[in-house]
C-alpha cells in the first residue's frame, strides 16, 4: 500500500511494505541519499533523522509507524534554528573527516541543541554516545557543540 | 614497480627539467604545466631517458582559475585541503583559486611516488607531493612573471607575483595571471627555479579550512554508497561465513516472493539479493536458505593461528636490522628481561560499509566507487569481465573512511560478478555484518623479545623476533625481497634509541582461512606497541621513571627529544594522580615523523579502563596545514584507543565471531580522552601523521595501566579480567 509522508515540508506517496525501515525509503525510493547507512541496528547513528523533532534511528523506524509525523533530514535541517547553529559550528570548527557520519551526529546534535539551549557535557554524553564516529572527531564534536550553544540568537 | 620508497622518506632526488615539467598552452588560451613525479618516470622500464609521462597537471584557465589534477584521494585526511596549499603558495594565489579534480584511473600516470602505485596510504600524500608541487608552483609563477616582463619590456627581476597577478612596482603596472597564460605558454620552461623560503611562507604553516567540510555537513557529500545511476537497482549478499567456503545448496524461493526483490545472484561462494531498495534486498537476504559446503578451514580458530605463530618465533627469520653482536652483548647482560607479546587481527570498521556500484553492458562496463586504489579498481573490473582495462570506466568518490580498507578491490570484483548477471546498474551493499565478517584483517602478530641490560640498567643486547603476515607481499609482491618488506617490520627497527647490539628477525607466516591487510598505522600499529611496552619494561626492570630513562637513550636523536620533554611537560608528568589512575608514554619515529605521547588512564575496581587524558607532542617537519595536523592526532589517538579497549576479530569453527557495532565495539564520545595536540615548529621536510596517533596510543595507554596497577600487558586489546582487584 502507499504510506503518504511529510518529509521537509513535502508530501510523498511511497508504495513499498509497511516494515521496511524509513533509511532505505529515503535513500534508496526518494535518493534522499544525505542520510547515511552504517549497522541497520541502531547502533551507530549515522541513520539519524528528526521525526517531530525528535532524533530518530531510520534504519530501525518501519514506515507505517510514522504516519502524520513531520520528518526533518540531514537537508533541511539548515532551516531550523538550532540546525543552522550547529552547521555553523560544524563549519567554524572544521569537525568533519570523512564526513560520512557527519549527518548522523549533526541530527543528533540539532535534536540536543532545540531541547536544552545550553547543554552540560553530561547532556552531550547522552545525546552524543549513540552515534559512533570511526574518525574520531569527537573531541571537536563535543566543542562544535558548545560553541553551538553559545552562539545565541 | 619497486616499493623501496614505503615507510621511509627520501627526497624527490631528480628534479631536472626534461622529465620533470612541460609548459603548453590550452586550446582555449590557457597554461598548462603537466607534471611527472619523479619516482614514477624513473622506475618505469620501458621509457627512454627522452621521454615524459606526466602525472599530474596544473592548468590555468584565461580566467585566472587553477585547477590541479592530481592523484590521491580524499578519505578524512584533508588532503583535498593540504595539497592544493603547496601550489597556491608557490603561485602566490588565494587557496580559493585552486580547485582539485580527482585523477582518472591510469596506473602508469598517477602512481604515487612513495608506493609506486596509483593509491593514497602510508601516510604519504604530502610526502610525496611536498617537493615536486611546490616546484611546479614556482615554475608557472616563474613563467607567468616572465611573459609579463617580456611584455612590459622590463627585467623580470623588477617585478613579482601577488594576489594572482603580476606586479611591476615601478611603473604601477599589474596583469592578471589569466591575461598572461598564453604568453606564458609560449615561454620556455626555466631550468632552475627558485622556491620560496620557510619565512616567507603566507599559506603553508598556517591553519586552513578544509574545501569539503560545507559539502559534509549538508547531506550533499557524495560517497560511493550514494551514486544512483538511473535504473540502479540495490543488492546485497551472503559470503561463505568461512573463508574458502562455497554455496553447496540454495532454496530462493521465499526471498523471490518478497515485495520488491528482482534477481537472486547465486555464486560459487556468495549469494545476492538484487531488489528495488535495500530493505527488500535485505529481507529477501533474511529468507534465503543457504547450505554452506564450509571448505578446508571449517574448524579453524584464532588458537590455531597463534600457535603456528608463537612457533615460527622459535625458528630462524630474515634478519631486518643488525647492529653489534646481540647475543654475544646478551650473554654478558646484567640483567635479562624476556617476554612475548601478541597484537590482534582487527578490522577496518569504516562507517561507510562496503559497496560499490556497476553497470555491465554489451561493450564495457561502468564503476561507481569510493576508491583508494583507483587503477586497481579498474582493473579488478576488467579481469572479472574479460575486457580491456580501458572499457572500464570508473568514477571515484569520496571515501567513508579508508584506513587501509580501500586500498584492495575485493569489493569490486564481488560486485562485477554480481552485476554482470544483471541488465541493470546495480548497487551492491554489504551489510554491516558482511562487511566486519568478510573484512581483509589487520594481521595476528606474535613477537619474542629478550633484552640484556648493564649494571646501570641500560639495554645493552636487544633480540627480536617476530612472525605474522606480510601484507606488502600480497598486495605488491616486488615489494616483499628476501624475507621482508619495509612495512611489516617499521616501528621494529631504525628505533630512535641507541642501542649498541640490536638483532631484529621477522618470520613471515601467512594464517589460513583469513585473509589480511593494510590497517590504519600498518606495520607500526604491532611494532610500536610491542618496542614502546618493552621499554617500559626496561624502565620498571632498571627501576627509573619511563620518562627519564627513554631519554638517556636518545643522545643521538634530539627530535625524539624534544618530543619526549614535550610532551612530558604538557602531561605535567610526575605530578601526582589519585589510586587507581596511572600515566604512561610512548615515543615513536615512523611515516619521518616524530610523535610521543603521554596517556593518562583510570582503572576502576572490576578492571574496566578509562582513556582520560592523552596529550600527543608531534614533530612531523614542515607543517602544511597545522588544523590537518590536529585533527589527525585527534583522530589517530581515538582510533588507538578503540584499538586498546576493544579492537579484536576472533574466529571460531572458521568464522568470525564478531559481526556488528555490539560485538566489535567502536569508542564513543562519551568515553572518549580530552586530546591535546602540541606540534614542534621545524623545517625539515614534512613527515606523515594520518597514522601515527594510532601506534603511539596503543602502548601509551599499556604503560599507563602499568603505571596504574603494576600490571603488564603483553596482548592487546586490555582485558579487564586480568586488571579486577580481588
Amino acid at each position: 500500500m502507499a504510506f503518504q509522508l511529510t518529509i521537509n515540508g513535502d508530501r510523498h506517496s511511497i508504495d513499498v511494505d509497511g516494515d521496511t525501515p524509513f533509511l532505505w525509503v529515503l535513500r534508496d525510493v526518494l535518493g534522499m541519499t544525505g542520510t547515511k547507512f552504517g549497522c541497520g541496528m541502531a547502533l551507530c547513528g549515522a541513520c539519524t533523522v528528526h521525526i517531530n523533532g525528535e532524533a530518530v534511528r531510520s534504519c530501525i523506524t518501519s514506515i507505517d509507524s510514522i504516519g502524520d509525523s513531520k520528518v526533518t533530514t540531514i537537508e533541511a535541517i539548515g532551516k531550523t534554528p538550532a540546525g543552522q547553529k550547529i552547521q555553523e559550528a560544524w563549519l567554524d570548527r572544521d569537525v568533519p573527516q570523512c564526513g560520512y557520519c557527519q549527518s548522523g551526529q549533526i541530527m543528533s546534535a540539532s535534536a540536543l541543541l532545540a531541547s536544552k539551549s545550553n547543554p552540560t557535557d553530561a547532556d552531550i554524553d547522552d545525546a552524543m554516545s549513540g552515534n559512533i564516529c570511526r574518525c574520531g572527531t569527537y573531541v571537536r564534536i563535543r566543542e562544535a557543540i558548545k560553541q553551538a550553544a553559545q552562539s545565541g540568537g | 614497480m619497486t616499493l623501496t620508497h614505503i615507510g621511509s622518506v627520501r627526497p624527490a632526488a631528480d628534479l631536472s627539467r626534461r622529465n620533470f615539467l612541460r609548459a603548453s598552452a590550452i586550446a582555449s588560451g590557457g597554461l598548462l604545466l603537466s607534471l611527472s613525479l619523479p619516482f614514477a618516470s624513473r622506475e618505469s622500464k620501458a621509457q627512454s631517458s627522452d621521454s615524459f609521462e606526466p602525472n599530474a597537471f596544473i592548468r590555468i584557465g584565461v580566467d585566472g582559475q587553477i585547477v590541479l589534477t592530481m592523484p590521491y584521494v580524499e578519505m578524512g585526511q584533508g588532503t583535498y585541503t593540504s595539497i592544493p596549499m603547496l601550489i597556491a603558495e608557490e603561485l602566490e594565489v588565494d587557496l580559493k583559486q585552486v580547485r582539485l579534480e580527482h585523477a582518472p584511473p591510469n596506473e602508469q600516470l598517477y602512481m604515487n611516488p612513495l608506493l609506486g602505485v596509483q593509491a593514497t596510504g602510508n601516510s604519504n600524500a604530502i610526502r610525496g607531493a611536498w617537493q615536486p608541487l611546490r616546484k611546479a608552483g614556482a615554475t608557472a609563477r616563474t613563467m607567468l612573471i616572465a611573459a609579463a616582463a617580456k611584455r612590459w619590456n622590463v627585467d623580470p627581476s623588477s617585478c613579482r607575483a601577488q594576489n594572482g597577478e603580476v606586479h611591476h612596482q615601478a611603473s604601477g603596472r599589474s596583469l592578471g595571471y589569466g591575461a598572461l597564460t598564453a604568453d606564458a605558454s609560449r615561454m620556455p620552461v626555466p631550468e632552475n627555479v627558485t622556491m620560496k623560503k620557510p619565512a616567507d611562507f603566507k599559506l603553508i604553516g598556517t591553519p586552513a579550512k578544509r574545501l569539503d567540510t560545507p559539502a559534509k555537513i549538508n547531506g550533499t557529500a557524495v560517497y560511493g554508497i550514494d551514486a544512483r545511476p538511473p535504473g540502479v537497482k540495490i543488492a546485497t549478499l551472503a559470503q561463505s561465513p568461512v573463508f574458502g567456503g562455497r554455496v553447496k545448496r540454495l532454496d530462493d524461493a521465499a526471498a523471490k516472493a518478497v515485495n520488491g526483490v528482482r534477481h537472486i545472484v547465486r555464486l560459487d561462494d556468495a549469494v545476492a539479493v538484487v531488489a528495488d531498495h535495500m530493505g527488500a534486498a535485505k529481507k529477501g537476504l533474511a529468507a534465503l536458505k543457504i547450505e554452506w559446503d564450509d571448505g578446508p578451514h571449517a574448524r579453524l580458530a584464532t588458537a590455531d593461528i597463534v600457535r603456528e605463530l608463537e612457533r615460527a618465533t622459535t625458528t630462524p627469520g630474515a634478519v631486518a636490522q643488525n647492529v653489534g653482536d646481540a647475543d654475544k652483548a646478551m650473554a654478558g647482560a646484567a640483567t635479562k628481561v624476556e617476554a612475548t607479546y601478541q597484537v590482534p587481527f582487527l578490522a577496518h570498521a569504516t562507517m561507510e560499509p562496503m559497496n560499490c556500484t556497476v553497470h555491465v553492458r554489451q561493450d564495457g562496463c561502468e564503476i561507481w566507487v569510493g576508491s583508494q586504489a583507483l587503477a586497481r579498481a579498474q582493473t579488478a573490473a576488467a579481469k572479472v569481465l574479460g575486457l580491456p582495462p580501458e572499457k572500464v570506466v570508473v568514477h571515484n568518490h569520496l571515501i567513508g573512511g579508508g584506513f587501509g580498507r580501500r586500498l584492495d578491490v575485493d569489493g569490486v570484483t564481488r560486485a562485477v560478478e554480481i552485476a554482470r548477471q544483471v541488465d541493470a546498474p546495480v548497487k551492491v551493499v554489504w551489510t554491516r555484518e558482511e562487511d566486519i565478517q568478510h573484512d581483509l584483517y589487520r594481521p595476528y602478530w606474535f613477537d619474542r623479545i629478550s633484552v640484556g641490560l648493564d649494571k646501570t640498567g641500560k639495554p645493552v643486547a636487544w633480540n627480536n623476533r617476530f612472525a605474522g603476515s606480510s601484507v606488502i607481499a600480497r598486495w605488491l609482491p616486488p615489494g616483499f625481497n628476501k624475507g621482508l618488506d619495509p612495512d611489516t617490520t617499521e616501528g621494529a627497527i631504525d628505533l630512535a634509541y641507541g642501542i649498541p647490539n640490536f638483532h631484529v628477525e621477522y618470520v613471515r607466516v601467512e594464517p589460513p582461512g583469513i585473509p589480511t591487510a593494510f590497517w590504519r598505522s600498518v606495520g607500526p600499529s604491532h611494532n610500536v606497541f610491542v618496542t614502546e611496552s618493552v621499554i617500559d619494561e626496561l624502565a620498571a626492570a632498571a627501576k627509573q621513571d619511563p620518562v627519564e630513562y627513554r631519554r638517556a637513550l636518545l643522545g643521538k636523536s634530539p627530535r625524539a627529544k624534544a618530543v619526549l620533554d614535550l610532551a612530558a611537560a604538557k602531561a605535567g608528568w610526575g605530578q601526582p594522580l589519585p589510586k587507581g589512575s596511572g600515566r604512561g608514554v610512548s615515543l615513536q619515529f615512523v611515516f619521518g615523523s616524530y610523535l610521543a605521547q603521554v596517556a593518562e588512564v583510570e582503572v576502576a575496581k572490576d578492571g574496566r579502563v578509562r582513556v582520560r587524558r592523552v596529550v600527543c607532542a608531534m614533530d612531523c617537519g614542515t607543517v602544511v596545514n597545522p588544523d590537518t595536523v590536529q585533527a589527525q592526532l585527534q583522530s589517530g589517538t581515538n582510533f588507538g584507543v578503540t584499538a586498546a579497549l576493544y579492537g579484536e576479530i576472533t574466529l571460531k569453527d572458521g568464522r568470525v565471531e564478531q559481526t556488528n557495532f555490539d560485538t566489535y565495539q567502536m569508542l564513543r564520545l562519551n568515553e572518549a580522552p580530552v586530546i591535546e595536540v602540541h606540534i614542534v615548529q621545524s623545517s625539515e621536510p614534512p613527515g606523515g601523521m594520518g597514522e601515527t596517533g594510532t601506534s603511539g596510543t596503543v602502548p601509551a595507554i599499556s604503560n599507563a595501566i602499568f603505571a596504574a596497577t603494576g600490571k603488564r600487558l603483553r596482548k592487546m586489546p586490555v582485558d579487564p579480567t586480568l586488571l579486577k582487584q580481588t
